[in-house]
């Protein structure tokens, strides 16, 4: 039998362990859960390079950070009074030689480690060069990321899904949308451009034209969002990074110069000019929309609504039917608005998603089950 | 109004004084506390209400944390989370962090330097109003139509767009920026009163380098205070005029630039932490010696350090805005500055160790706490040092990483120590020791839960989850480790109520103490528990640091611990000399003024914030009136014995 101190004692032990053990496992697998949006996945040259500077100095932190806990355990175990005794420790006031020497030893580790920063700050800061850069500029949005390719010949329009050849370097010019006309107080707020597995994140700040870049080494889906808070939907500001081979990317940028359905047929399917489209979107491929996205090749991309949903016949016809409800858009004066309110029906809702789905596709996918007949 | 006989002995009628508000004269009693002046019953509101507002942001924390607790979380909408992060970040900064340093630095300071009160007692009054209902006037927001839901940094122009645009649609950031400028004007009063009752009240012989390390580490944050307040007020002022009057400081669609209220609002941002965590590592000071039976370890090295980590505290703004583009000249001096913070930080947490070290250690409640701030609060320095990789940062920053690094900051560091400054200091405001089987449950149900909650932040920021987020989708692998850090919460919560059932206990049954139960070193153990309103029966002349130890105890050749048999004993009450008469002394008389004018200043902000000119109009009266009656009331009440004069 065990005294009621001993089995406290012993209880206490056991949810040190639980904790240590809970701990570990969270370290156990090193590089964390493969979810694309993994800053200890690197995918490319530029956040390797972070993650190598990262390394060395973790692992110091690591050994302090266990060194002062282990020595604080230590100390207070070690030099525990015991009940009733009464000792009359040696009163130490400090001890310069201690003292310089534990000032002195974490400014030397510092400085070593300031060394390879200063020289990696310059040199992710440095544009790349060279014909094979790819320029795209990125308009941050309230609450999704319009992607504008600017390279001569390869003047694409999309929204929420970036793709990139892989081995080139990518020189990503950030901005928030241009108001106008002004005086105006629309051109947005700031977020920030983040896709872990392939570099660190770069606000985009109303006003300034921000650079960032990018570079993947493995064809690949990388993930990315929106870091900074940029008010109600931040959450559901998120983007897909398509690393391809570049003779697969060339064949993508081709498929999404072409116009693969009649702008005036297009904007037909919709019902506009009964819901307006037109008045946000762009049926024009390569054409930027007013505040939305460009639909010209809206099936060709796997998601929607800021990579919030899946791009799919049952998302996106309750999209079109009431958008509010499916993603927070507040008292936003521009957003995707509530259709139903405005008459459609929920038939009508599913035969423009249907007609999105059949005519907006480079390669028509089988005609979803539900849009047969539609 | 007292009756005073004349020469002739003839009774003359009491004199009539015209006056609008008759001075409140009672110093006991329920009302007493509205118009109390004495530092120590300021003290106890300000620490009141802080641990109130303390429950309260942890509510909304727990209501963050249930909303996270897996994927496509449904309890809270959108606009609800966002203004629960809002408020918990403001609440826990500016309700919590600062007043309850306010609190322990109100009472302790004047105690620990042999001060009778603080320099300006209506001042002080005034700035515990201003902190409680400013308070309460931004909490109103919840029923008038939104709360705050910018942030608590509120970055332009996301607040500053105006509300046509429905950004941030609803009052809640008018709300914010007028109650943070109310808050900020209390805050200067304080920090003005510290800085002179620390400067100017201090008792014979007690030289700067004679303070208790709490004492300096509020005299660096009153300083601290003093000037970060009017860099964010400006950037406040701005953003209220931006969003209401259509300037266009923030606007860059007309050439204002979004990144200068980043710089303003950091300028005062940075400092402001090591507002909120230096008198965290005050109160460790105090309490390691305490109970390792030794000095502390190089005091004089702890004191330069904290002043170090105050000034350098100015020069490292910017690394909260290494992924804003500064270029890579500025992010480098940024990132190598705040490098060199780490080196007095890192020599406080030695010093600490080191004091401790070959100690005749006592592992009462006060003291776990302390040493669970150097273990977590380490913890959180070195995350911070990762901030200063500048390329990690990028990859940091506005992560779940970021929010791990500053818990282990302010919740391992900060409200650990205010926990053992609590049970450290119980005794002496009370005159009862809390429940120490209760204070080990609260200590161990918060190292606990403590954890469990902010570790694995780490490892999620690192994975991809960013900050300010009220919902992440399936498969991103997140839920586990949300799931950890929500019941981990729960634990934190427990302990709290731990804590608060502890209190009840101890104010019903708890155990009477004498006025120095630990054998401590610093002048308030050497006064009656709970001190009398005058502190000092006589004013103490101090000889050396921890002057109150070296009356009982002195050193042997080989430096140790020798009781001094005719010193002070714990079990004998100090008592006033002879002839002592208490009424002779004279204390800051209570007033009404401060209160008078601190009310106006929720009336005024009612008038900006709905832009009614009638209630601002309304509040400037009231304002006016009360500096009024202020500057014409003497600071003490003549005494009618002596000095009311008959004519």
């Amino acid at each position: 039998m065990l005294d009621r101190k001993h089995r406290l004692r012993r209880a206490g032990t056991s949810a040190a362990i639980a904790i240590a053990v809970v701990m570990l496992a969270s370290c156990g697998d090193s590089t964390g859960p493969n979810n694309k949006q993994n800053a200890l996945r690197p995918a490319g040259k530029y956040s390797r390079q972070i993650l190598h500077l990262t390394e060395p100095f973790f692992w110091v932190a690591v050994v302090v950070g266990l060194g002062v806990i282990a020595g604080t355990f230590y100390v207070a175990l070690r030099f525990r009074e015991k009940p009733g005794e009464e000792r009359a420790p040696k009163q130490v006031h400090g001890n310069a030689v201690l003292e310089i020497s534990w000032t002195v030893i974490p400014a030397v580790i510092l400085a070593i480690m300031a060394v390879p920063t200063v020289a990696t700050i310059f040199s992710l800061a440095k544009k790349p060069t060279g014909p094979n850069v790819v320029h795209v500029t990125v308009t941050a949005r309230q609450w999704w990321w319009e992607f504008s390719y600017t390279d001569k010949g390869s003047e694409v329009e999309t929204a929420n899904e970036l793709h990139i050849p892989v081995g080139q370097p990518i020189s990503l010019t950030l901005q928030t949308p241009e108001c106008s006309p002004k005086p105006c107080y629309n051109n947005g707020v700031i977020h920030s451009f983040w896709v872990p597995a392939l570099n660190g994140k770069k606000d985009v700040v109303p006003g300034r034209h921000q650079f960032l870049k990018l570079e993947a080494d493995q064809p690949g889906m990388y993930m990315g969002q929106c870091a900074e808070y940029c008010g109600l939907s931040h959450a559901d500001m998120r983007l897909r990074v398509f690393a391809q081979t570049p003779a697969e990317y060339q064949a993508w940028v081709q498929s999404q110069l072409a116009q693969k359905t009649a702008v005036a047929a297009l904007e037909r399917g919709v019902n506009n000019p009964a819901y307006q489209c037109a008045s946000c979107h762009s049926f024009t491929a390569g054409t930027p929309g007013i505040v939305a996205p460009n639909l010209a090749h809206l099936a060709d991309r796997t998601a929607f609504a800021g990579d919030k949903y899946l791009l799919n016949y049952d998302n996106l016809w309750k999209w079109v039917y009431d958008a509010p409800s499916r993603k927070p858009m507040g008292k936003l004066t521009q957003h995707m608005p509530n259709f139903s309110a405005q008459g459609m029906s929920q038939a009508e809702a599913q035969k423009i998603a249907c007609f999105l789905l059949t005519n907006t596709a480079t390669n028509p996918s089988p005609t979803p089950p539900e849009c047969v007949g539609k | 109004m007292t009756t005073v006989e004349d020469a002739t002995g003839i009774v003359a009628a009491p004199e009539r004084h015209v006056r609008i508000l008759e001075r409140p004269r009672a110093t006991t009693g329920k009302f007493s506390w509205v118009t109390t002046v004495d530092h120590k019953k300021i003290a106890i509101m300000y620490a009141t209400l802080a641990l109130c507002f303390f429950v309260v942001g942890g509510i909304e924390a727990l209501f963050i944390r249930l909303q996270l607790a897996q994927p496509d979380g449904t309890i809270l909408s959108a606009a609800r989370y966002n203004e629960f992060f809002t408020m918990h970040g403001t609440t826990m900064v500016f309700l919590l962090g600062m007043p309850i340093a306010a609190a322990f630095g109100n009472y302790l300071v004047p105690i620990m330097i042999g001060a009778r009160d603080v320099a300006f007692p209506r001042l002080n009054m005034l700035g515990f109003w201003i902190f409680a209902l400013g308070g309460l006037f931004i909490y109103s927001s919840f029923a008038l139509g939104g709360a705050p839901d910018g942030g608590w940094f509120g970055y332009a122009p996301l607040t500053s767009t105006p509300l046509a645009n429905g950004y941030l649609p609803g009052r809640g950031t008018d709300f914010w920026t007028v109650g943070l400028i109310m808050l900020g004007i209390g805050s200067v009063a304080t920090a003005v009163n510290f800085l002179v009752t620390t400067l100017n009240m201090r008792a014979p012989g007690m030289t700067l380098m004679r303070m208790p390390v709490f004492v300096w580490m509020i005299l660096v944050i009153a300083f601290l205070t003093l000037f970060a307040m009017p860099p964010v007020t400006a950037a406040l002022i701005m953003v209220f005029m931006d969003r209401n009057f259509h300037t266009n400081f923030f606007n860059a669609a007309a050439g204002g630039d979004p990144l200068m209220y980043q710089n303003l609002f950091w300028i005062f941002g940075h400092p402001e932490v090591y507002i909120l965590i230096l008198p965290g590592m005050g109160i460790v000071s105090e309490i390691l010696p305490v109970f390792s039976r030794k000095p502390l370890f190089g005091y004089s090295i702890v004191v330069f350090s904290g002043i170090a980590i105050g000034f350098l505290g100015w020069g490292v703004w910017a690394h909260h805005m290494f992924a804003s583009g500064l270029g890579p000249v500025a992010v480098s001096a940024f990132g190598l500055s705040t490098m060199l913070i780490a080196i007095p930080t890192g020599v406080k947490i030695f010093n600490w160790l080191a004091t401790v070290w070959g100690g005749a250690v006592r592992l009462r409640t006060p003291m776990l706490f302390a040493l669970g701030f150097i273990a977590q609060f380490t913890v959180g320095g070195l995350s911070g040092v990762m901030h200063s990789i500048v390329p990690s940062d990028t990859q940091q920053t506005d992560t779940y990483f970021v929010v791990a690094h500053f818990h282990y900051v302010l919740f391992g560091g900060l409200v650990f120590a205010v926990f053992g400054g609590f049970y450290y200091w119980w005794p002496k405001v009370f005159g009862k020791m809390l429940n120490e089987k209760m204070g080990k449950l609260n200590f161990w149900l918060m190292v606990v839960g403590f954890n469990l909650t902010f570790f694995p932040m780490h490892f999620l920021g690192f994975e991809g989850q960013p900050r300010r987020t009220y919902t992440y989708p399936k498969g991103m692998g997140w839920d586990f480790m949300n799931l950890l850090a929500t019941i981990g919460a729960f634990i934190i919560a427990t302990s709290v109520l731990v804590f608060i059932v502890n209190i009840i206990f101890t104010s019903r049954r708890g155990e009477k103490v004498g006025h120095d139960p630990w054998d401590a070193r610093t002048l308030e153990w050497s006064i009656p528990s709970p001190p009398p309103e005058y502190n000092f029966a006589v004013v103490p002349v101090v000889t050396s640091l921890d002057d109150y130890w070296h009356r009982k105890y002195t050193e042997d050749d080989e430096g140790r611990l020798v009781k001094i048999e005719s010193g002070p004993s714990a079990d004998e009450e100090p008592i006033p000399p002879a002839g002592f008469d208490a009424t002779k002394i004279h204390m800051p008389s209570p007033s009404y003024w401060p209160l008078i004018f601190a009310l106006a200043l929720p009336i005024m902000g009612y008038g900006f914030v709905f832009q009614n000119w009638f209630l601002l109009a309304g509040g400037v009266i009231v304002a006016f009136f009360g500096l009024s009656g202020w500057a014409i009331e003497p600071s003490t009440e003549p005494d009618a014995s002596h000095s009311e004069v008959v004519h």
